[in-house]
């Protein structure tokens, strides 16, 4: 059965922010028909009461106290930035010029 | 003078504290070693030569100056490169890190720098941890030092080389699906996978968080322990760091004898789908390990034939939000995408994550993207999350009637390079022994056993045990370790050909 087609692939990868080129949904768009195929076997489990686990410790919330402490200066948080401007990250345009 | 990269980290801090050699000596060795070999090995991605020797240096005049020291003090250890280091490029095997500097130490390092030992690099990945063979790094493939036209293991392929071909006597790995373990498998050493929150993961860099450990890679099981206490136990820094004193693990490598222990071998990863070479040493540690002393049962988890399948729906979800963070905006690589002359933040990324990620990368970020959308969440993830549960309450009813449990580590030995990469689902099938473990949170250790007929190469046997007992996968580790090399006359890495008498691949 086919679960996941190229256009699917295609639309997924868009909202993981991963433009794909024509050849890479070739290469890609198989495969992960093939995978998705595959995992969908956690369906054969009859788990209908089971409850799902998040997470492997049973932990409740862990918070410190509220207190200021040392961070990062900021040249250190800056210093691997793309680029940056007045002790900010410079980003590219968010909005349509017009 | 003895090659000081053959001995074991046990015998190195011990000939460090007689004076026998320097800290200095010692992580020269190494460095010089790396320097020779390691353009064939390609094991380290960064070698940090001045700031290993700086710590070497120190150690000595602390020594010298008869300053009480750590055990471990002097003694040279690689670091994975999926941890970051103040002054050392971290790239997690991806060109979106591409010469990345990290602005602060992970709390491993941060450890291993008080207990003074020399950080000799970073070694080679699969890009952000996802694969099995190392072969996914954006710097090229790293080589078994048993065979070079081979793969040592993934995703941890470049501490187990650089352990296994004495460029470094100790490495810290990372374990999401069995990254530690089936790399040692594959190159004839040891590594463990401590209990979830067993080690912090504070500044590691993060691909599934419910799955991923870090752990030591070692020659010995004394050695992995003696690593395993350095980085083990509590940092407010990690929220799932367990608040508990750390298990005994060092104590318990001194076990010989494993009278009145029930172990328990498990059907269904030690069986139909194994190579014979490598069913073949299992089942005769197994006959060791009841001459031991330790009574053997059968246990069925009839739910690890899910756990792949789980596996791939949980660790790409957690890794599709995980690697969101790659953004290309506050750092990493940013790329605009060709022929747009004012792109928007959008195409930015777009462009970037085309660029930065490699193919497995991929797969996995859009699998799990899928996964999680609305309208597939609970017939894949949801779903995924269930049958975690069944396969913890597997591993429960296990330990009801054994105190731990063995399989092979891996199904194969190391493969060829290549052989794989072709189709990714049948890369995933080489941690069908060892993902069942991530998924309930409990240790797991591999180590050597044998080399298989058929092609000379090391087999692996893993031991897990329940959760916060990692100390018990020592006690029968060092036991079936101490008989086997008795019984062989030294370590199985002594019958790996020296990388220097291969021809080195085209």
């Amino acid at each position: 059965m086919s679960a996941l087609s190229r256009d699917d692939v295609a639309h997924v990868a868009m909202l993981a922010r991963i433009q794909l080129s024509e050849a890479e949904l070739d290469r890609l768009a198989g495969q992960l028909d093939q995978i998705v195929g595959w995992v969908g076997q956690v369906n054969e489990v009859a788990a209908a009461d089971v409850p799902p686990t998040s997470h492997p410790l049973p932990l409740t919330n862990v918070t410190r106290p509220d207190e200021v402490r040392p961070s990062l200066a900021v040249e250190q948080a800056l210093a691997a930035a793309p680029m940056a401007q007045e002790q900010r990250f410079a980003v590219p345009r968010i909005l349509d010029e017009d | 003078m003895t090659d000081l990269t053959r001995l074991t980290a046990a015998r190195m801090a011990e000939g460090l504290a007689a004076g026998d050699f320097t800290s200095e000596a010692l992580t020269q060795a190494h460095l010089d070693r790396i320097e020779r070999l390691n353009p064939v090995l390609n094991a380290y991605l960064q070698v940090d030569t001045e700031g290993a020797l700086a710590t070497a240096r120190a150690v000595d005049a602390a020594r010298a100056a008869g300053e009480s020291l750590p055990r471990l003090a002097g003694v040279p250890v690689a670091v994975k490169d999926i941890a970051c280091t103040v002054g050392i490029p971290t790239t997690a095997g991806s060109r979106m890190l591409e010469g990345w500097v990290p602005p602060y130490d992970a709390t491993i390092v941060t450890r291993l720098k008080e207990a003074r030992m020399p950080i000799l690099g970073k070694t080679n990945m699969d890009e952000f941890a996802m694969g099995s063979s190392t072969e996914h790094s954006a710097y090229g493939p790293t080589r078994n030092p048993w065979d070079l036209e081979r793969i040592p293991g993934g995703s941890g392929g470049g501490s187990s080389a650089a352990v296994a071909a004495y460029l470094a006597p100790l490495a810290i790995g990372s374990d999401t699906g069995g990254s530690i373990r089936q790399p040692a498998a594959v190159t004839g050493t040891v590594g463990t996978k401590p209990t979830y929150g067993g080690v912090s993961r504070y500044g590691v860099i993060a691909l599934a968080s419910s799955l991923d450990q870090i752990g030591p890679c070692a020659r010995t099981v004394a050695d992995a322990a003696l690593l395993h206490e350095v980085v083990a136990g509590h940092d407010p820094m990690d929220s799932t760091s367990i608040d508990a004193p750390v298990p005994p693990v060092l104590e318990a490598s001194a076990t010989r004898d494993l009278t009145g222990l029930r172990v328990g071998v498990v059907r269904e990863i030690s069986g139909e789908g194994f190579q014979a070479g490598v069913l073949a040493r299992f089942e005769e540690a197994v006959e060791e390990l009841k001459a031991l002393g330790a009574e053997v049962v059968e246990v069925s988890c009839p739910h690890f034939r899910y756990a792949m399948a789980a596996y791939y729906l949980i660790l790409p979800s957690e890794a599709s939000s995980n690697l969101a963070r790659y953004d290309a905006m506050r750092y990493g690589l940013r790329v605009g995408p060709d022929g747009v002359d004012s792109p928007s933040a959008e195409q930015v990324m777009g462009a970037s994550r085309d660029a930065g990620f490699g193919d497995e990368v991929k797969r996995r970020i859009i699998l799990g993207t899928y996964a999680l959308s609305s309208g597939y969440y609970d017939a894949y993830y949801g779903q995924a999350q269930k049958v975690r549960t069944l396969i913890a309450r597997d591993f429960e009813a296990a330990f009801s009637q054994a105190d731990v449990l063995v399989s092979p580590t891996a199904p194969t030995t190391a493969f060829r390079i290549g052989d794989q990469t072709e189709d990714p689902m049948t890369m995933y099938l080489n941690d069908i022994a060892t993902i069942p473990a991530n998924l309930a949170g409990v240790p797991g250790l591999s180590l050597p056993v044998g080399v298989a007929d058929e092609d000379g190469l090391p087999v692996g046997l893993q031991v897990l045990a329940p959760a916060t007992e990692d100390q018990r996968l020592y006690a029968v580790a060092a036991a079936l370790e101490e008989r086997l090399h008795t019984a062989w006359g030294g370590p199985v890495l002594d019958r790996a050909p020296t990388v220097e008498s291969q021809e080195v691949p085209a």
